[in-house]
């Protein structure tokens, strides 16, 4: 990663928020008292929301990027009912909402219209959730990826649709339990073998710029949202955010079952330009999925009441999985493709 | 008002709505007790002079250090560091060099001639400051901050007890002790040396002292008797290196024993290496992992070839030779003889089996109990008697020069106290901040810096300084390896990871506070605090 900072400070490594031994403008957007908190306070996300960290992460790092030039343009989802119940709003940037389905061909039409209007200076975010994205808005987004339209597309996936009641979408993991994926027979939760991988779907596209990221490494998220805007055209960033009711993990424990997302393996953190992985986040300290299933109540049905393992099985496959995915993004040499 | 079609109502913030009252449980700032300051015997905030050292605030440092503490160049080269083996780092990859930085500042005072602040405004009290080792010094110091007159009686002809006489000029160099007593008496006390005091309350009389402390330490070694033929050469390990500060060194002869397994067995055998023994041996009747003294001292002294005979006693001294019986541990870890014998050749035995206080000068106070060899003393070390305190190796505690200035400190902090006819008040403790507490993946690994040993053969020749210093890089370094346990060292961790935007940073040095009209008690704040100083406590209800 060319971006990522590398100053090392070894009792606040590289990875805390702020390092008062830096200079200001070295730290993170973060870490600054004057952000531009793009989503506000009194927002009516659950106690904990991963989702409302990492829209605030990604959006200011687009601010300061833009230098405050930006619109959003947000699908239906929990980002959009928990921002904006009639008459309030959490946003402090232009925001505009339509349909689930077409936040990407609204982000195109803003785009165009901008571009009409000579004001290109002024730039464009989508976002949605994993089931605006993956799901429901699919047709649009791969659309705007071919025509190479000047947005970036976030997805904030939380693995199921949370603002209905948790059902399952195509972001969903094998065996986890949700609504419409329950924990009973001999498969519990949701089958192997389905659902889609859309970072791999979006660099398909041969679009400028894919990247994953986790609301767990603030400066690895924000180094890849000024990366992205960077780039003019088509843009993909899927950024991980643990939903503490959808999930059945503590409030407190969000940024914890992220980081575990990517020291395990099972959620690769990686970058790609023009269809080619470019660079991979390192595992710091490599742990066991079981450490990860264990904090999440729809992985329950996997443990007995004392915490032991109950389904090896199962959890030996989705060992499997973080193993591969070890393999294929070399995330214990730390090094790309 | 004109309004588009459907709308109703203007559009507001959601700064309207104060989710704080969703909160059963809210977050609030605390200072937790660092493993560090809490095993440091003389009470040193470590964490806290740690944190200026960070930002290369070296001055302000050594003011922060010299708070608790007046000898830091002598404590960087000589204390045991009980506060390394208590912190957290060790748990994650190896502990804080704590003490390399201590010296690191010391030295630095040292170099740049930082004096100490002046007291207050004088009280008008004097104490009389019984003996000029690391406990009266400190205490002297600590007692003229306090704005007392102090003066020190001294029976020797030099300042600095122990870490004159007890401790070689390999491990201490002698200027830098000198540097440092001279810091303590530029403040305004007074010293008066060759000065031996027989009776007490006479001397207070005579000096017109409101208050004493006795810190006259332990300098007479304790004895065994070992049958020994006349031509038998047996010294005491303190005279030898009490010796060692005259002008002539004593001549030990080649082969020599030395009995006993403390530190000053250590330093009596090395010293005896440097003096042209080509065997020194450490003869000791338990195992290594009975003996007290401590790792790095028996590892220099093995370094330098000094050679350890465990679980053997000495039965008989002869002429060249020196009779050994073996040894073994019962089931209660004790050692019994076993009958075996051997003989070692030895020009001469060097007994190091302890310590005791020459405590003749209490003669003439009743009332000052004395139990084993060691004065009794209360919580605010008071003897028996009011107005005398004791403190350092003549009370019944660890003799390590650490120990010794933390009495200082505390005899100070009590003599003050009782000079304004108040009681020694206790300081409240913070909760310990363990190492359960911290979320140590904010922090990158770093292996500790280890301070330079002087090449072997220059150990073995001269009496130059074992262990080098670390320099302003690496002692930046090895301070930024602090993990600053239970205290806010200001990461924004807190601020950058609440979703509700409930913290509020108050800029440098301010720290932050908590929005709790908003907040609403997730609880992230608390988990991803890499330090451990936030603490969820149930909403009052």
């Amino acid at each position: 990663m060319t971006t990522t900072q590398k100053v090392k400070f070894y009792q606040v490594g590289s990875f805390a928020v702020g390092n008062r031994l830096l200079e200001a403008d070295q730290r993170t957007v973060q870490s600054d008292a004057s952000r531009s908190n793009s989503l506000t306070s009194g927002h009516r996300a659950c106690q904990g929301c991963g989702e409302a960290l990492g829209a605030r992460y990604v959006l200011d790092a687009a601010m300061r990027a833009t230098a405050g030039k930006l619109v959003a343009v947000n699908a239906t989802g929990c980002l959009e009912v928990f921002t904006t119940p009639y008459p309030e709003t959490s946003w402090q940037l232009p925001w505009l909402h339509s349909l689930f389905g077409n936040a990407a061909a609204v982000a195109t039409g803003v785009a165009a219209a901008l571009e009409a209007q000579n004001r290109s200076d002024i730039r464009v975010i989508a976002q949605a959730g994993d089931g605006g994205t993956v799901d429901i808005g699919f047709g649009c987004l791969s659309g705007m990826f071919e025509r190479n339209d000047d947005v970036l597309f976030v997805c904030y996936d939380n693995e199921a649709y949370m603002n209905t009641g948790v059902q399952r979408s195509g972001a969903t993991p094998p065996a986890a339990r949700t609504a419409t994926t329950e924990a009973v027979g001999p498969d519990p939760g949701n089958l192997f073998g389905q659902g889609k991988d859309l970072p791999v779907l979006a660099m398909a596209h041969g679009i400028c710029y894919v990247a994953t990221a986790t609301v767990a490494d603030l400066h690895d998220l924000e180094s890849k949202v000024e990366r992205a805007m960077a780039f003019r055209g088509a843009r993909y960033l899927h950024v991980l955010v643990p939903c503490p009711l959808g999930w059945g993990s503590a409030p407190a424990d969000t940024i914890r079952v992220a980081r575990l997302a990517q020291e395990t393996g099972l959620f690769p953190v990686f970058e790609a330009e023009h269809g080619a992985v470019t660079a991979a986040s390192a595992i710091r300290h490599r742990v066991p999925v079981e450490d990860y299933l264990r904090l999440q109540g729809r992985f329950g049905h996997l443990f007995d009441g004392s915490g032991a393992v109950a389904r090896p099985d199962i959890v030996g496959r989705l060992q499997q999985l973080a193993d591969r995915n070890i393999d294929r993004y070399h995330l214990l040499e730390g090094g790309a493709s | 008002m004109n309004k588009p079609f459907a709308i109703t109502l203007d559009v507001g913030t959601s700064l309207a709505n104060k989710t704080g009252s969703w909160r059963v449980e809210r977050p609030v700032y605390v200072d937790r007790l660092p493993p560090c300051n809490d095993a440091c015997p003389a009470g040193e905030n470590v964490q806290r002079w740690l944190y200026h050292c960070e930002e290369g605030a070296y001055e302000q440092a050594w003011r922060e250090l010299v708070e608790d503490n007046p000898l830091p160049a002598v404590m960087g080269r000589v204390c045991y560091h009980p506060c390394e083996t208590a912190c957290n780092r060790g748990k994650l990859d190896e502990a804080v060099g704590i003490n390399a930085v201590e010296r690191f500042l010391g030295d630095q005072a040292i170099e740049h001639g930082w004096s100490f602040d002046s007291g207050p405004a004088p009280s008008g009290r004097r104490v009389l400051v019984v003996g000029a080792g690391p406990a009266g010094l400190s205490a002297a110091y600590h007692l003229r901050r306090l704005g007392h007159s102090v003066a020190i009686y001294e029976a020797g002809d030099l300042p600095g007890g122990m870490m004159r006489f007890g401790i070689p000029k390999y491990r201490l160099p002698r200027d830098v002790l000198d540097a440092e007593i001279e810091r303590i008496l530029t403040l305004g006390v007074e010293l008066q040396l060759g000065r031996n005091v027989t009776d007490v309350p006479e001397a207070m009389r005579a000096g017109g002292f409101d208050a004493v402390f006795l810190a006259v330490g332990a300098q007479l070694g304790k004895r065994a008797y070992l049958p020994a033929g006349d031509s038998a050469r047996i010294l005491d390990a303190l005279s030898l290196l009490h010796s060692m500060e005259g002008v002539e060194a004593p001549s030990l002869g080649r082969r020599v024993v030395v009995y006993g397994g403390g530190d000053t067995a250590m330093d009596a055998a090395r010293t005896a290496r440097r003096l042209g023994a080509t065997d020194a041996v450490v003869v000791y009747r338990r195992t290594r992992e009975r003996m007290p003294a401590h790792d790095e001292e028996v590892e220099e002294a093995a370094e330098e070839g000094v050679l350890m005979k465990w679980l053997s006693t000495i039965v008989e001294v002869g002429d060249g030779r020196i009779v050994l019986e073996q040894m073994e541990l019962d089931e209660h870890g004790f050692p019994q003889p076993t009958g075996r014998f051997e003989e070692l050749d030895a020009d001469c035995l060097i007994l190091a089996l302890g310590q005791e206080s020459d405590l003749s000068l209490l003669a003439g106070m009743p009332e000052v109990i004395v139990a084993d060899g060691a004065v009794q003393v209360g919580p605010d070390l008071m003897t028996g008697r009011s107005g005398v305190f004791a403190g350092g190796d003549v009370l019944p505690a660890e003799r390590t020069v650490t120990t010794a200035v933390g009495n200082g400190k505390k005899a100070a902090r009590a003599i003050d106290a009782w000079l304004r006819g108040d009681a020694l008040k206790a300081q409240d403790r913070h909760e310990l901040a363990g190492f359960e507490l911290l979320n140590t993946w904010y922090y990158a690994d770093a292996p500790r810096t280890e301070r330079p040993h002087l090449e072997l053969a220059r150990r073995m020749s001269s009496f130059d300084e074992v262990v080098r210093g670390l320099d302003e890089t690496n002692a930046m370094f090895e301070a930024r390896r602090c993990l600053s346990c239970g205290n806010c060292f200001e990461c924004d961790n807190c601020f950058g990871v609440c979703p509700d935007n409930a913290v509020v940073k108050l800029g440098s040095g301010s720290r932050y506070r908590f929005d709790y009209d908003y907040c609403k008690g997730c609880g992230i704040c608390v988990a991803e605090c890499p330090c451990g100083a936030i603490l969820m406590e149930p909403e009052r209800v």
